[in-house]
């Protein structure tokens, strides 16, 4: 075993491409060489997150296509009318933008994290958590005004019964998703801005050593949630 | 262990144990780009294209997008290829169970219009 496992500063040496994949899980020690467990664990949790969504559209697509109904056109049942004239989809443009905005501050957020700003880093966080509210408060607002116009799980005035039920469950689970995700920014911002990570304070739960690599965990989760909202603007509110 | 092999393909890692460290502008730049991506999928909606034109470029801007979350914003890019493969194979069995649900799909629609007529 001449390799050895990388700490702290140290240049990583180790054969790169397929024979380094065979070599880091033939190493009878742990697979993933760079990642630390607590990351390695959120890829696998995100993993597992990914065959949840996909069931789910899944879902969707055989009942959209088994269906001999006309299905809803979202182009119009998502349209807000501003200015005198339906605009269609833009509540949804809106949404996506404001995500992809909160991804790119987390982004930032964790770059500031492992250059040590630990003000910037949480006030990033902060704005991240800012946006992802925003976006479940429009979702709200898209959830109220379909529900007024007759949306529900087993009908809606437009076609297919089963629209209301999958567009529920979808940006229903989505939402929850993103929920949860602003109250574990608020979490980790507040202890970015107590300096627990640069003390090493041990967490309250795992008793482990604070690391600024939580905020890239953190990010691991938020950028995921971003994602499968990609899918889900292309599947159901696009196709 | 063959160590001669293995070392003739060293890699002198980029990233040190203290982290993913990159230029803000990497960031910034994609950003940008997704913004960008965004603003033609929904010119996609906003011009009405139908058909086979619309869904493959819904499915284009949809990948290049989930591609540039994946590979810049959650540093896959930088990673061992044992997580990338780890993590991104296993989605793709997903499309075997689309394959699936497509023709049971279509099962079911032909039952429905073959005994019902238009059912619900």
């Amino acid at each position: 075993m001449a390799q050895t496992i990388g700490t702290h500063g140290e240049p990583d040496l180790r054969p790169a491409g397929l024979r380094g994949v065979a070599a880091d899980f033939s190493s009878d020690q742990r697979a993933f060489k760079t990642a630390s467990w607590g990351k390695a664990m959120m890829w696998i949790f995100l993993l597992s997150d990914t065959f949840v969504f996909g069931c789910f559209l899944i879902a969707y697509m055989t009942a959209r296509m088994s269906t001999p109904v006309a299905w809803p056109n979202p182009s119009e049942v998502f349209a807000l009318h501003i200015g005198g004239q339906d605009v269609p989809l833009i509540l949804i443009a809106i949404m996506t933008f404001v995500l992809i905005s909160s991804s790119g501050t987390m982004a930032m957020a964790v770059n500031f994290g492992y250059r040590r700003e630990r003000h910037r880093t949480a006030m990033l966080m902060l704005l991240t958590a800012l946006l992802g509210a925003c976006f479940v408060g429009m979702q709200a607002f898209e959830w109220t005004k379909l529900i007024t116009e007759g949306v529900r799980p087993w009908e809606n005035p437009w076609g297919a019964a089963q629209f209301g039920s999958t567009f529920f469950m979808i940006t229903g689970f989505h939402g929850t998703h993103v929920t949860i995700g602003v109250i574990f920014l608020l979490i980790v911002a507040r202890k970015v801005w107590r300096g627990d990570f640069d003390q090493e304070r041990r967490g309250f739960f795992t008793s482990r050593r604070g690391r600024y690599e939580a905020v890239e965990i953190m990010g691991l989760y938020w950028h995921f949630v971003d994602l499968v909202w990609v899918f889900i603007f292309a599947f159901f509110y696009l196709w | 262990m063959n160590e001669t092999t293995a070392h003739t393909h060293i890699q002198v890692g980029q990233q040190l144990q203290t982290g993913q460290q990159h230029p803000i502008r990497l960031y910034l730049f994609v950003w940008g780009l997704l913004f960008v991506l965004s603003a033609f999928s929904y010119m996609v909606d906003y011009l009405g294209f139908q058909g086979y034109l619309r869904w493959t470029l819904i499915l284009l801007f949809m990948m290049l997008k989930a591609g540039l979350i994946v590979a810049v914003f959650m540093h896959m890019a930088w990673e061992r290829l044992a997580l990338v493969y780890a993590i991104l194979l296993p989605p793709l069995l997903v499309l075997v169970f689309v394959a699936l649900m497509v023709s049971e799909a279509d099962y079911t629609i032909f039952t429905r219009l073959a005994f019902f007529g238009t059912g619900p």
